[in-house]
Order: C-alpha cells, then structure tokens, then sequence
C-alpha cells in the first residue's frame, strides 16, 4: 500500500480532527516503521495542518520516529539500574552479532538498534524492548537468542 | 456579564483588580515592573521562561506570574530574597544555553535577555556553557529573515506569532529535553518552507535568534560607488516609526528629518513610495471598475471578484502558498515599491539623463517582506533588477547612528522630485483600511464626480485595528458611462494579519461572503506594524502609529491619489492611460502557486 493511501485510511478510520492526529501517527510507525517525509506532508494536507507541526508533535516522541528504521526495533534500557546490572554487556553483545553500532539500522532492514531511558523495570534489570515486547533479566546469550526469534518471524 | 473585584496586596500595596488578572498585570497597575521574555501583549500566555516568578504568601513554589490569576486575599512578594536569587539563576541558566557573543550580534542594544543579564550583572558563568557548537550555523536561505539558533531560548513567541497571528506555523516547537528546537518542517532551510517571510517573528524575538537579512553594507557600497547614482524610495509606515530607534516617542511624525537625513546619508535623490502609492490608486481604482464593468455588463466569467489589493508582499507570498485557486483574484497591481522601481528605472531615469544600468534603487520599509519582493524574477521590467536592495525602518536608523547624525536637532527637508510628490491618501496606505480608504475616495469620484459622502474624506467604517472589517457604500447618482453601478451597494472587506486573512479566504471559498473588493494586509495593523518596524511592538504602539499616519494625512494639503500633479504628469508623458500599454509592461505582474504543506 502506498504511503498515501495509508494515510487516507488511517484518517477515515480516525477521523480529521487536530486530536486524531497522534494514532495516525502511530498508525504509519507501525506499518512503516518511521514517519517519512512523503507521510508527514500527507498528514499535514489530510488533517489541513502546517507540515512544521506534524513535525514538531513526531520529533518529540521517541517512539514516533523520523528517520528510517529496521522491521524490528531493539530499545535497550541505558538508565542507571540497567547500567549497573551490566547493560553495556548486552549491547555490546547485540552490535558485534549484528554488526551495527547504537542508533544504527542492520543491511537487510531487519533490526535497528536503540537505547531508552528507564522502561521501569529496574527489579529485574537489565531489560530490553523488541518491538512491543519486554525482555527482563538479560544476559547477552539470552538476548542473542531473542532478538533471532524475531528475524525468523518475518 | 459582571466582572468581580478581587482584593490583594502586591509588596504590601493593597490593590483591586478584576477577576481573571494575572499578578503581573495587577502589579503593572501598581508601576512594578516585573521582567518577562516569553510574555507578549500580542501573543496567548505560555509561562515557560519563568523570569516574571514571583513568591506568593503560603505557596511552597514561586509562581509565575504571567500565567498566575489574582485570588482574593493573595499576598504577593516581587523583589523578596528568594525571587531575586531565583531570577538570577533562571536569567544565568539562559545564558548557559544562549551565544551570548553580544558584541558581534545585529539585535545588540536592543535585546531583551540582554538588558536583563545588564539589569541583574550577570557575570562570569556560574553554570557550564552548554551552547552547542553546530546550533550557531545560521540559516540565511531567506531574503527576508535570519535565523540564529544558538540564540534562542526558546520562549517560543515566534511559533505562537506564526500561529495564532499569522495563521501558517512555518515554525514549530520541536524534539524535547536538551534537543528542544524551534524549527522548520524537518529543519529545512526557512526558503524552502510555506513563510510568508512577513518578519512577524523578528518584532517578537526577544533575542537575536530572528532578524531580518540586512543589506545596510551593500547600500554604503552603493552610496560611496561614483560610478552609481543612489536613489532612495520611502515607505508610508516609515516616516511615523523611524523615530522610535532614534530616541522618539511612538506616534512621533518624523518624515522632513527622516528625507534630511537620507540626503545627509549621502544618497543622490531622495524620493517617496507614497508617490507610487497614489499611482497604485490610479491604476487598481480603474483595474476594480473595469473588473466591476467586464463582469456587470459584459458577463465575461474570466473575471473574477471579489478583487483583493495586492501590496503586501507577506500576504502575496501566503496567497501563493495558502490559496493558488484564488491567484486571479489578486489585482495585477505591483505594489508600491516595485512600481516605484519599475519606473525610476525607466521613466525617471530617461527624464534625468541616467543610464538605468548606473541606477541604484533603494527602498526604505517597514517590511522584510519586501527584501524578498525586490528579488523576484517578476520584478525585472524595466530590464534591470527594478529595486536593488530594500532596508527596513530598523535598518536605517542604524545608518544614521552610523552616520553620526544627531536626528532630533536635524532640519527638515522637502523630497526631491520628480517621484517625492505624493498626497494624503497615500500615506494612509501604511494603516490597516488605508488602500482601501485612498482607493474608495479616487473611485467614487470617477465614478460619480462627487467627494465621497464621508466628513473631511475621512471613511471612518474602513479605520480601526479590528481584524477582520467590512462596510457597504451605495453608489448613487452615477455619471451616464457609469450608469450599470447606479444603486449599487459596494461591499468592501478589510483584514490584517494573515491569520485573519486566512478567514477571510475560507469565506470567499465558502461562497458566504459577497465583497466586490477587499483588501489585505499580511501584518497586524497593516504596514505600520509590519515586520521590519522598530522593536517592540502592542497593541498600544500601533494605536499611536496609525493615529500618526491620519494625522499626517489629515495635514497634506493634497488628499486625493488622482489630484497628485506629478501622477497626471507621468500619465500624460510617459504611461497614457491606467491600465494601458505602458502600465501593463511596467506596473502589472502576475503570481505564481506555492506548494501548500
């Protein structure tokens, strides 16, 4: 489906108002996997908005992307618990097996690879995120096995 | 409804204000002034900067007070030691985020976070300077504005100036944290965007983050180049606001010094915008009633109205950007400075013996709109760039700061001619309502051979700083060639401020509105608070300014656009007729459709 007919959809389904214009958002990062430039102009003409403020509401949530991104989407925890439970470890584990540093995305669109801040699991750090999904109580083996499930699925 | 008083002291000052006061405006009513930088008289309220905090009696935060309603009983502390210490360190904080290298700023002098670092002595940094080294790259893409981010501080006033004033939100607040950043459409340079380049942000920064893109270097060239002969052309909004920057009062009338110390500058000729301006009536008067005659007895469908006036370049470019179906609309009039240029190029050139190629025309605006105008690719018709470079009203009192010239004692002098004659109705074309007041009293003339039926001329329902206004004149007792208006009700429409305009549109659109003529000025107030006026700007500034221009109208002793004698001269020498072979070459323009989003 083209980007502009997702968009058409998502605004049918939630309508034109300034308030719809978060799940349309959300609705194009799931499909998509980030807002393109293409999308956020679509946007902006289907809601009548101005395109610098479909922007600024996209670039200030973390979870609403602006540059592409892989299918999968790993968020490892960096905030202080998570650091002192060894999460260095794990992402060092996760950028040599996909050979791609933090903010990077793999060759093949597969993973892209993120930190967070604290996804409050702290009792049980450290903690990623593939997706949708929580992953606590880490080690880099574990987390290896993990994030292979997910390239499977597709 | 009835507004209840509500009973508080400020300092220990009792006082009673109306319900719904904010402290900082029931302290004003006391003269204490608290410092502000995200407040403005012309914007909503958004509380972020936090400089105006005041203590409040039992509350255990301090408030601010721009955002803070009085309550009854509230005991409020402006200048306690816990305020003091608070304002410092938020002004401090600021500071470690803001490039203050003030020496080399073009806002120095007249910065708001400036004076306040002055007021409180902020010294040497107690906080990390934390300005990061990539925000200081400047977008200078833009004719008309500069944008500096690392000298925002994000009080976020040009974002609600864009929005709630101008209606188009070029600019938009966006990430967050450490990473907040007013910016464009994916940060794309401010060319590129929908911005009507109206410079309504740079009247409201209150840093040097937003200023116009100056060209005051490439004028001195022009003015110590002997091989050039300088021209200069003045704005109306200009001779009631340079005074402002150079020590004056608003609504300080100052056009005899302001034409003395443009010659003084050293330019060759010093001529006046409001001349074109009356030529403008001339020919958008005669271009509305051949639209009125094509469509009212002719039938021809090609024309269309309401016809809207064409002389602010913001809203030009808005229109182009915002409302592409409804270009035909616009009047093909080129504004006052292009007409200007166009013909000093030409016309006066020939008449002075110059070569058009050794000519440099200069405008002097209250606009930085205007900047981008003079480079547009329409505006070549005289086989040159038609006006070479356009400085604001801001602009030329730094020259003549520059120049050393003692403004208030300075003797004042007549426009040179031909090109400096010029009448009431055209300076009243810097208020809001003032085309449309010079266009109506030319028009009703010719069409009827009568004054218009207002007391001294003056057309009262057209004045005002309401933002959208609209009035309806009959036509009657017509002249016999202008029998098909007779008993015609002419309904007019005015609005200023692009925001406004933007309703406006939406009821042209809507086919809800029946006008014959409107008229649009992209910013508030029209030209006399256009975006390259002096720095600040409300709601009461612009009041003095426009009392100003119908004052200075009011004393021309001409006040008619038609019975300006060197306009009857251009048409019996040089252009024939309104409308005619020679103005269509050199004084009309077509627009072009922008991309919306």
């Amino acid at each position: 489906m083209t980007t502009d007919l997702l968009v058409k959809e998502l605004v049918d389904k939630n309508g034109k108002c300034r308030n719809s214009l978060m799940p349309i958002l959300q609705g194009i990062v799931q499909k998509e996997h980030y807002l393109s430039e293409e999308a956020m102009l679509a946007v902006a003409r289907e809601l009548d908005l101005s395109a610098a403020d479909v922007y600024g509401t996209a670039s200030f949530y973390t979870f609403l992307d602006t540059v592409p991104r892989g299918q999968n989407i790993i968020r490892v925890c960096k905030t202080i618990t998570c650091h002192m439970k060894g999460k260095d470890e794990i992402v060092n584990a996760i950028c040599n097996h996909l050979k791609i540093k933090v903010g990077e995305t793999t060759h093949d669109k597969k993973y892209t690879l993120l930190t967070a801040n604290c996804l409050g699991w702290c009792h049980k750090g450290p903690v990623m995120l593939v997706n949708d999904d929580v992953y606590p109580d880490l080690t880099p083996d574990k987390a290896l096995e993990i994030i292979q499930t997910y390239g499977k699925e597709e | 409804m009835n507004k209840y008083l509500v009973n508080l002291k400020i300092n220990n000052m009792p006082i009673s204000v109306e319900e719904g006061t904010t402290i900082l405006d029931a302290a004003r009513q006391l003269n204490l002034r608290i410092p502000t930088l995200c407040h403005h008289p012309d914007l909503s309220v958004a509380g972020n900067c936090r400089v105006c905090v005041v203590e409040v009696k039992g509350a255990r935060l301090l408030a601010a007070s721009c955002a803070t309603p009085v309550s009854e009983g509230m005991e409020v502390f402006t200048n306690s030691e816990k305020v003091r210490i608070a304002r410092k360190h938020i002004v401090e904080l600021l500071l470690t985020e803001h490039n203050a290298d003030c020496t080399k700023c073009f806002k120095s002098g007249n910065c708001e976070l400036q004076d306040l670092a002055t007021e409180y002595r902020i010294g040497d940094h107690v906080f990390l300077d934390i300005v990061k080294p990539q925000s200081k790259i400047q977008d200078i893409s833009s004719p008309s504005i500069v944008k500096d981010d690392s000298k925002c501080i994000r009080c976020q006033r040009c974002v609600r100036t864009c929005d709630e004033l101008q209606g188009l939100t070029a600019l938009a607040v966006t990430n967050k944290g450490d990473h907040q950043k007013i910016s464009t459409f994916l940060n794309k340079p401010l060319n590129d965007v929908v911005c009507s380049t109206c410079g309504q942000c740079i009247n409201r920064c209150p840093t040097g983050a937003l200023t116009e893109h100056t060209n005051i270097e490439e004028v001195w060239n022009a003015i110590y180049d002997p091989s050039k002969f300088a021209v200069v052309q003045t704005a109306p909004a200009t001779r009631i606001a340079l005074g402002e920057d150079l020590g004056l009062t608003p609504g300080e009338r100052v056009t005899g010094k302001m034409v003395s110390a443009l010659k003084r500058l050293g330019f060759n000729k010093v001529l006046d915008t409001d001349f074109t301006a009356d030529l403008t009536i001339m020919e958008e008067g005669t271009e509305l009633l051949t639209r009125l005659k094509k469509i009212l007895v002719e039938k021809d469908d090609s024309v269309k109205l309401p016809m809207m006036t064409s002389c602010s370049p913001g809203w030009i470019k808005f229109q182009e950007h915002m409302y592409p179906d409804l270009l035909e609309n616009l009047s093909t009039c080129k504004s006052p400075q292009q007409m200007f240029g166009a013909l000093a190029k030409t016309y006066y050139a020939e008449k002075i013996n110059i070569k058009a190629q050794d000519m440099i025309v200069v405008s002097i605006m209250p606009c930085v709109a205007k900047k981008f105008e003079c480079e547009r690719s329409e505006m070549r018709d005289s086989g040159y760039q038609d006006v070479d470079f356009v400085l604001t009203t801001r602009e030329l009192a730094m020259m003549i700061k520059q120049a050393g010239i003692d403004f208030n004692h300075i003797e004042e002098e007549h426009y040179d001619s031909i090109l400096g004659e010029s009448t009431g109705a055209a300076v009243i074309f810097g208020a809001t309502g003032g085309v449309m007041e010079a266009a109506l009293r030319t028009a009703y003339e010719i069409v009827t051979g009568r004054e218009v039926p207002f007391t001294n001329l003056n057309i009262q329902p057209v004045r005002g700083m309401d933002g959208i206004k609209e009035a309806s004149i009959k036509i009657k007792n017509v002249k016999p060639e202008w029998s098909f208006l007779e008993g015609v009700d002419l309904n007019v429409a005015i609005a200023n401020g692009l925001a406004n305009a933007r309703k406006l549109m939406e009821k042209v659109k809507s086919g809800e509105a029946n006008y014959h003529f409107i008229e649009i000025m992209g910013c508030p107030g029209g030209c006399l608070g256009g975006g390259g006026q002096p720095i600040p700007t409300s709601p009461e500034i612009r009041k003095k300014r426009a009392e100003a221009i119908y004052s200075e109208d009011a004393n021309m002793p001409i006040r008619k656009s038609h019975e300006n004698p060197e306009v009857v001269e251009v048409y019996e020498q040089f252009l024939g007729e309104p409308l005619g072979h020679k103005s269509h070459d050199l004084l009309h323009t077509h627009y072009r459709p922008r991309k919306r989003y």
